[in-house]
């Protein structure tokens, strides 16, 4: 067993002359450590050549690559000969992503650790010691370097010049904000074009009153909804289903006989006196606080909840927020019936939809 | 002639004395072949990080041959019975195309997200092990700035990432990012029109967050992480302090072959690792989201582990609007404070604090020895108030499914999250603070008076005394140990530490045949050269 360990001072030390044909090559390695501010204080090896204790270190070794190599054959036969198109049941597909998992996380786990062994056991350990040498440079040269830029910056005679750094300056400031430009330019977008934050798809078209529709399309009658209950609408448009109108989806409510008394005076409080229909009251669904869906609606204390930060709307009260980071009550739709019976908007929404923002009205 | 025979032993040679005539490397490889590496195992945690990106980047491209980044909507007819006949954007469709139509895709896309996660876990733990050993000083402050960089990075790649699928949960995310955008006073309804291209949702966000997350964001971090790494190697790694161990010098391995040997195997134990959980462990499901729909989203809507915090300071924020009544009049919505200016503090407060405690303890100096956490209470504690604060936000961002799993009144539990989060913290200061100098306390005692043995020992007077085995020997003018000075460093605090008793038997199938002898601590680099002994863990002996 060959354990070297040596210690020596690495300045002032002869340089050994590594053509000596009776250095090791361990010496000559060590030797180019040493030139290069490291010493190899220690360095034993872990197991004896030979010994039973390598020998089981080996075989562990080598059956960790095996298993690898098995692993990774089970892999490519599942990856292509395991049923793994989707199929409704419970069926063989199901189990495809587990097992490509399985295999190829054993498959990687074998060389990870096959490699780990190797090296942790099988080589020699060590301690070395490395200079740092992270001193600054020695003043002398911070002088000299600085002396040096300062003198090309007076060869550039821009101190004497100033003109030239001027129009330099100039000429450049306007060459930073073309590259800025078009990317600027042609992301920015007027978010006032067309009043597009403050309409909806319930905005009367040509003055036409635009009809509530389910989520199929179908318009509804106040019989469709019963006492208590509530459903999703939609503006009876083209696309007034689809994310183009994200901010339109509305909820209309169908008050029971007490409730919607105390709406409607809540409501004539605020100025809004006409906007139910009978007991049907409809509000926007979009949260006022960050623009989620507030779709958990509870009959017994007609609060509407909204999942993603918990803001809670008093229906009864124009749906004032009542808890939680929303500060605006949700807008609530006017409406009415037409002539054919079915539920239409009488106007847009006169309150601005969805999350807020510095400039609403 | 004779034909000159082939030496093959002499082709390395030749050929590396070929390179060498060309490029000058040979004495470069050989510096950089030796570069000493120190070790401890809480090292591996950035490199896991780093790891995960690797497997992020690769599954990444995979993922990308399928992906159709855009928002036409078409109708679903894959293999996915359920949604058939759906309509939905292409970008939805292909990912569900991703997780069954496409052989393994599902397994890479769940490897892709696991990684992610892991990704974002390594990095703050990594930042954790930083900040409590006092690594990030001088000279590392441009170090630790970048990683903290990288963790905001990162949360952008995630959040870009997640929103590309289009399914209802992503598209919920959008719409709150869309909310928080608007919620930015005077600019907000610009950036926000100028960055959907319009109203909410419009045609193009999809394709845009697409080019972030595949090319902008990516790149970013590639560069981020290259500066990161070009530091370390140039200003070496930071090292505990021992014996030997100095602040101008790294004590360690060299790199080759042992510490590249260990640093290849563990690239693919974390790999492996990965490829198992994105096999076995479920995650986004989209397929049960369904396609986003502006007017669908259901409880328990959370984010990735790494958002939930904001999401959490979301929720816990009051609704507290300010009113600007000039002109039409002007507002700043409760979203604003939470989810923009919170984050902002932090991003500051995390990068600048180096530099804050440096002016504070007036300590301008190098600094290569790590510090155990007990020795620097005011950090640790200020640390721990940190990680109180998140875990707190954190829990409060699933403070719904809390509340339905436990029966807790959802109510009550955001006013717990509200009183928490100023009451926690300040808690976890003192906890924390007084732990630190009970350790050093201990740790004091025991290097003046030595290991307490457990043998109670009974004077002749009757009092009961333990008996302290001193950690030197007796200095001969009154019979005492002399107290030892405190080094920064483990101080033994069991008798097998000592090698008065041995450590506990290992070997699980195989019993060890003798208890070996004990190493006097764990980590402790036998500097001098040690007495021969018997190996431990082989599970035989040699000699
Ligand atoms: S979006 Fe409704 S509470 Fe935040």
């Amino acid at each position: 067993m060959s354990t070297h360990t040596e210690h020596q001072a690495p300045q002032g030390r002869e340089p050994l002359d590594v053509n000596d044909p009776r250095l090791s090559r361990f010496e000559i390695m060590q030797e180019g450590a040493r030139r290069d501010d490291i010493e190899i204080v220690h360095y034993e090896p872990q197991v004896v050549p030979g010994t039973k204790a390598e020998r089981r270190l080996t075989r562990l070794v080598a059956s960790m690559f095996l298993l690898t190599g098995l692993a990774a054959t089970a892999f490519l036969v599942i990856y292509i000969w395991w049923p793994w198109k989707w199929e409704a049941g419970r069926g063989g597909d199901k189990y495809y992503t587990p097992l490509l998992g399985l295999t190829l996380g054993l498959a990687l786990l074998g060389i990870g650790f096959g490699i780990l062994t190797w090296g942790k056991k099988l080589l020699p350990k060590e301690v070395s010691i490395q200079d740092r040498h992270d001193q600054p440079g020695s003043p002398e040269d911070r002088k000299i370097t600085g002396e040096t830029m300062l003198f090309l910056a007076d060869e550039m005679g821009v101190r004497r010049r100033p003109l030239l750094g001027i129009s330099l300056l100039a000429g450049l400031a306007p060459v930073g904000a073309v590259a800025a430009a078009p990317l600027v330019g042609g992301l920015i977008s007027n978010p006032h074009k067309n009043n597009q934050m403050f309409t909806t798809g319930f905005a009367p078209a040509e003055g036409k009153r635009i009809r509530l529709v389910r989520e199929d399309g179908r318009p509804i009658r106040p019989a469709d909804v019963s006492a208590g209950g509530q459903l999703t609408v939609f503006p009876g448009i083209e696309e007034g289903v689809s994310n183009k109108h994200a901010d339109s989806p509305t909820l209309l409510i169908h008050l029971r006989e007490d409730d919607a008394q105390a709406s409607r005076e809540a409501n004539s409080r605020v100025g809004h006196g006409d906007y139910m229909w009978g007991n049907y009251a409809a509000f926007s669904k979009i949260c006022t606080h960050a623009g989620c869906p507030a779709s958990l609606y509870e009959q017994q204390t007609n609060r509407l909840l909204c999942p993603c930060h918990q803001s809670q709307f008093l229906i009864t009260d124009n749906a004032r927020p009542v808890f939680g980071p929303a500060s605006r009550r949700l807008p609530q739709l006017p409406i009415e019936v037409d002539e054919e019976g079915f539920f239409v908007a009488k106007s847009d929404y006169t309150e601005t939809i969805g999350p807020d923002f510095w400039e609403r009205p | 002639m004779k034909r000159r025979k082939f030496d093959v032993a002499a082709v390395p040679a030749k050929t590396a004395g070929a390179v060498d005539d060309r490029f000058q490397v040979a004495t470069p490889l050989r510096k950089l072949l030796n570069k000493v590496f120190p070790d401890h195992w809480s090292f591996l945690l950035g490199e896991i990080a780093l790891f995960s990106f690797v497997v992020l980047l690769m599954t990444g491209v995979f993922l990308t041959f399928f992906y159709e980044p855009a928002m036409t909507e078409v109708v679903y007819n894959g293999s996915y019975a359920p949604l058939r006949g759906t309509p939905m954007s292409a970008a939805y469709a292909s990912s569900l195309d991703l997780s069954f139509d496409v052989r393994g895709g599902l397994i890479m896309r769940q490897m892709h997200h696991w990684a992610a996660l892991l990704f974002m876990a390594a990095i703050v733990v990594h930042m954790l092990r930083v900040f409590f050993t006092g690594a990030f000083r001088k000279p590392r402050e441009t170090n630790w700035i970048i990683g903290s960089l990288l963790f905001w990075v990162g949360f952008l790649a995630g959040f870009t990432g997640y929103s590309l699928p289009d399914d209802g949960l992503s598209g919920t995310g959008l719409r709150i990012a869309s909310g928080i955008m608007l919620s930015i006073p005077v600019i907000g309804s610009w950036l926000t029109s100028s960055i959907f291209g319009g109203e909410f949702p419009g045609e193009i966000i999809i394709s845009r967050f697409f080019i972030a997350h595949v090319l902008l964001i990516p790149g970013l971090l590639v560069a981020l992480i290259s500066a990161h790494l070009g530091l370390v190697f140039k200003q070496k790694h930071t090292q505990w302090p021992g014996p030997g161990r100095t602040n101008e010098n790294v004590v360690g391995e060299r790199m080759f072959p042992r510490y590249a040997l260990k640093q290849g195997g563990f690239f693919m134990v974390v790999f492996g690792v990965i490829a198992l959980m994105g096999g076995l462990f479920q995650i986004n499901p989209i397929w049960y989201f369904g396609p986003y729909e502006a007017w669908v989203v259901s409880a328990a809507s959370q984010p990735d582990w790494y958002v939930m915090f904001l999401d959490g300071s979301t929720r816990l924020m009051p609704a507290w609007q300010i009113n600007i009544p000039i002109g039409d009049g002007y507002v700043i919505p409760p979203l604003f404070w939470p989810t923009v200016v919170l984050p902002g503090i932090l991003v500051g407060l995390s990068t600048m604090y180096p530099f804050v405690e440096a002016r504070r303890l007036k300590d301008y100096k190098h600094h290569n020895l790590l510090q155990r956490p007990r020795d620097v209470p005011a950090r640790t504690a200020v640390g721990a108030m940190a990680v109180a604060f998140y875990v707190v936000l954190t829990l409060s961002g699933g403070n719904d499914v809390i509340a339905d799993k436990f029966h807790i009144s959802l109510n009550a539990m955001t006013w717990a999250g509200r009183v928490g989060l100023l009451v926690v913290p300040p808690l976890a200061y003192y906890v924390a603070y007084r732990l630190c100098l009970g350790l050093q306390q201990h740790d004091r005692e025991v290097l003046a008076h030595g290991v307490e043995t457990g043998i109670i020992k009974r004077l002749p007077d009757g009092r009961f005394v333990e008996v302290h085995q001193p950690l030197t020997a007796a200095d001969g003018h009154d019979g005492h140990a002399p107290a030892l000075d405190y080094v920064g460093w483990v101080v033994p605090k069991k008798m097998n530490r000592l090698g008065a008793l041995g450590p506990a038997i290992r070997g699980f199938f195989y019993p060890i045949e003798r208890p070996a002898e004990a190493p006097v601590s764990p980590g402790h680099p036998p500097v001098e050269p040690r007495p021969e002994r018997e190996e431990i863990g082989s599970g035989e002996s040699r000699r």
